[in-house]
């Protein structure tokens, strides 16, 4: 009876045991297949203001007519980059659907992370892809000529300025200014007494987010992250200019403690009437012309990227969307991608939210729609020219190893890009000097061209 | 229940055990607890030995191309050679060290008080427990936000009030994220940490042994000198204890480092500076290298630490 005992015993353990180890493995996986059928995605997309549009426009529109339940999850630049990294690059599958930019789409699809959607939107012609504007269509392709994404709305850089402060000190700021007048602005309209910083700069670690308008400045000021052979150029004449006059500008004239100052907080600072001007994306305009989301609509003027020793220095960025390769879905997913970038979606955004917050710059289309043109009238012209004139392959003074106007398309920069920017972050809390900080940088730099001089 | 037949008039010699049924019989005493056993080591030991994998291959999550080639001892060079993660450990025992003093000597005023009796105590007790209760990520966002902001934050907005009561209008430009950013980070750590010393050292307080307390009072002791000879001895491993688990949590502060600051401007500590490496270069080998040494580091400091929270426990058994 005794040994019956232990046996029950032994037995009671092992499936303990074995019921513990499933339980173990079934908690893994993520937010898979276990949240809905066939009739439902997961989407992973940034915080920006268009997607937290479309996150509110989706069930009454979109789930309604196909059917297809949306559940979307929403992350800041950074952590959406290393997320959706580690989810295709481990091939969880956890999303159908992911928000990703222009950098990421060459470098993702040559690794095989993303499912192409040639196939779904050649053949789909209510989406009409001949609409969709050339640069965004070349941004969104592999090496292969096939499209890995579809623009969700597109961007180029310029300057924003509130019209009725420059006026009250005299100022006119020209359609095409250089950097010298932006600065010599700042410094007149900068009001410590009330709190207006005279300009807002990104000043928050990151190479999506201190380097998108940084990189413009090196680039126009003649310097480069690499030369053509990859040698590294972080503390050459150009690039240390740049960062010197960038850094100069943030610290005498820009917001208080630039370095928790992101695309965001600027947008808020301007739109709060904190800041008298504000170089950053296009598509940040929209919001601020909305009188329902900003106390400054209205009172703005534009004008292009300032520049120095180049005709133009505007970005070209634009948010795609993507399906990771991992994703069991891709026909849900291509329902819900081609409604999201459509005419028809576009339109709904107009009607239901205002004109000044469609998401643009990827459609002809959107440019010859009249009411949209009498809400964006400040700037429609300004972005279409910007996007057209933004040169990937050529963005500076010099030729360039790869292609990218505020980026370096290589799979490092990003590493590269967010060390740097945190020296250059040291730079505006006075913690050190610039020629410590771009030497520092050179460093990394170094380590990045050693993979690609090898590889030639 | 066995049916063994005894011979009632034989008188047996105690059975005398060989060591193998001695074996026999222990093991049979431990078979329930095995499983549970079995259990533990695979889901603690086998991460680590995957990770200790992880650590000598080649892994880029950037480079799919290059595979996962064994490359011996190449990704702890990477780490020992990295000045970052050097100024993380400086950063880590700095941060540690100040959130840990800072909160254990708050912590012991607020108890002292809390010891007395006072009308609405309960409430009191209450109110000072609750920053332990929310949420670290946001209490270091609303420390960020609602009271760091150079723009509309409680402290500026403090310092500007006070400047143009003298007649001053123009607006500080002194802002705690610029000029001590550790500092910032610290604040929301002790603010957390403090009700949870003070916890601690209340519940020391009130095991005094009140008698004694009593004679020392009726013998004329101040209350300076009650605290001094009987109340800190008394409190010692009280205060043993709140560092070392103070200690413990401190060490892996993540959520501050994140909200407050991102890290920059010598604020990453070793579990920031981990993530980083994770999530910027995507290099599983060298993330695992520094995960394995940060364990090995661990241990060798838990093992000094458990030798005086066991001798914390033998004084407890022999008092």
């Amino acid at each position: 009876m005794r040994s019956i005992r232990v046996r029950t015993m032994a037995l009671i353990g092992v499936t303990a045991t074995a019921a513990g180890l499933l339980t173990a493995c079934s908690g893994a996986g993520g937010g898979g297949s276990s949240s809905g059928g066939s009739k439902s995605i997961n989407v992973l997309m940034v915080g920006n203001s268009q997607m937290t549009d479309i996150q509110k426009l989706t069930a009454d529109n979109f789930t309604k007519d196909s059917g297809i339940k949306v559940n979307f999850t929403v992350l800041d630049e950074n952590s959406l980059r290393a997320k959706v990294q580690d989810d295709v690059a481990n091939k969880t599958g956890a999303f159908d659907v992911v928000t990703i930019g222009a950098y990421e789409v060459p470098i993702w699809s040559k690794n095989g992370w993303l499912h192409e959607v040639s196939s779904y939107s050649g053949s789909d012609s209510e989406f009409d892809q001949a609409d969709i504007l050339k640069p965004m269509l070349t941004a969104a392709s592999g090496s292969d000529g096939k499209l890995y994404g579809i623009p969700f709305y597109g961007e180029s850089s310029m300057l924003m300025y509130r019209k009725d402060l420059l006026q009250a000190k005299g100022i006119t700021m020209p359609e095409h200014p250089t950097w010298q007048q932006v600065a010599d602005a700042a410094a007149k309209v900068a009001d410590k007494s009330s709190g207006m910083a005279g300009i807002c700069l990104r000043g928050l670690k990151g190479w999506g987010e201190m380097f998108a308008p940084l990189t413009t400045v090196v680039n126009t000021m003649g310097g480069t992250w690499f030369n053509k052979d990859w040698t590294p150029q972080v503390n050459a004449a150009g690039f240390t200019k740049a960062v010197t006059f960038y850094t100069n500008l943030v610290k005498q004239y820009g917001e208080p403690d630039p370095q928790t100052s992101g695309f965001t907080e600027c947008q808020n600072a301007i739109g709060q009437g904190k800041a008298a001007m504000w170089y950053d994306a296009t598509s940040g305009a929209g919001k601020l012309e909305d009188s329902t989301q900003s106390k400054v609509a209205g009172k703005l003027g534009y004008a292009f990227a300032p520049v120095d020793q180049t005709k133009y220095s505007g970005w070209l960025w634009s948010w795609d969307w993507a399906m990771p390769s991992t994703t069991k879905r891709a026909d849900s997913a291509w329902k819900f991608i081609s409604w999201a970038s459509s005419k028809k979606y576009e339109n709904l955004v107009g009607t239901k939210l205002g004109w000044s917050r469609v998401p643009d710059g990827k459609r002809e289309s959107t440019y010859s729609i009249a009411d949209y043109q009498k809400a964006t009238s400040g700037y429609y012209k300004i972005v279409k020219e910007s996007i057209e004139n933004a040169d990937p392959a050529n963005p500076g003074t010099q030729p360039r190893p790869a292609i990218g106007v505020q980026f370096v398309d290589v799979p490092e920069f990003a590493d590269l890009g967010d060390k740097v920017s945190s020296y250059v972050d040291d730079v505006l809390t006075g913690a050190s000097s610039v020629a410590a900080a771009l030497d520092k940088g050179q460093k990394d730099a170094e380590a990045v061209a050693k993979v690609y001089q090898k590889t030639g | 229940m066995t049916a063994a037949t005894v011979d009632p008039g034989a008188i047996t010699a105690p059975p005398i055990r060989s060591s193998a049924e001695d074996f026999k019989a222990r093991m049979l005493r431990r078979a329930p607890l095995l499983p549970a056993l079995i259990f533990t080591v695979i889901v603690t030991q086998l991460p680590f030995l995957y990770t200790l994998y992880i650590s000598v291959i080649g892994w880029d999550r950037d480079h799919p191309e290059f595979g996962h080639k064994f490359v011996g001892l190449k990704n702890f060079r990477a780490v020992f050679s990295d000045h970052a993660l050097r100024e993380a450990v400086l950063v880590t025992v700095e941060l540690t060290v100040l959130v840990v003093l800072v909160s254990l000597a708050l912590g012991l005023v607020l108890a002292l008080l809390l010891d007395r009796r006072f009308a609405g105590r309960g409430v009191v007790r209450t109110l000072l427990i609750a920053p332990f209760l929310i949420m670290p990520m946001a209490a270091a966002l609303l420390w960020k936000h609602a009271f760091y902001n150079a723009q509309f934050g409680l402290i500026n907005g403090v310092i500007n009030g006070l400047r143009g009561w003298f007649g001053n209008h123009t607006p500080t430009s002194w802002s705690i994220l610029t000029d001590h950013p550790l500092l910032a980070v610290a604040i929301p750590l002790i603010w957390q940490w403090t009700p949870f010393m003070m916890l601690i050292l209340l519940a020391g307080l009130q095991s005094q042994p009140g008698d004694v307390l009593e004679a020392a009072r009726v013998d004329g002791a101040s209350a300076w000198q009650i605290f001094r000879t009987i109340t800190l001895p008394h409190l010692r491993q009280y205060l043993e204890l709140s560092v070392l688990l103070g200690s413990i949590y401190i060490i892996q502060a993540f959520d501050a480092i994140y909200t407050v600051t991102r890290g920059i401007s010598n604020t990453t500590n070793l579990p920031f500076a981990i993530f980083e490496t994770q999530t910027e270069s995507g290099d599983y080998g060298v993330t695992s290298a520094e995960g394995v040494l940060v364990v090995f580091g661990t241990i060798v400091v838990a093992t000094f630490a458990l030798r005086v929270v066991s001798s914390l426990f033998k004084e407890e058994a022999n008092s």
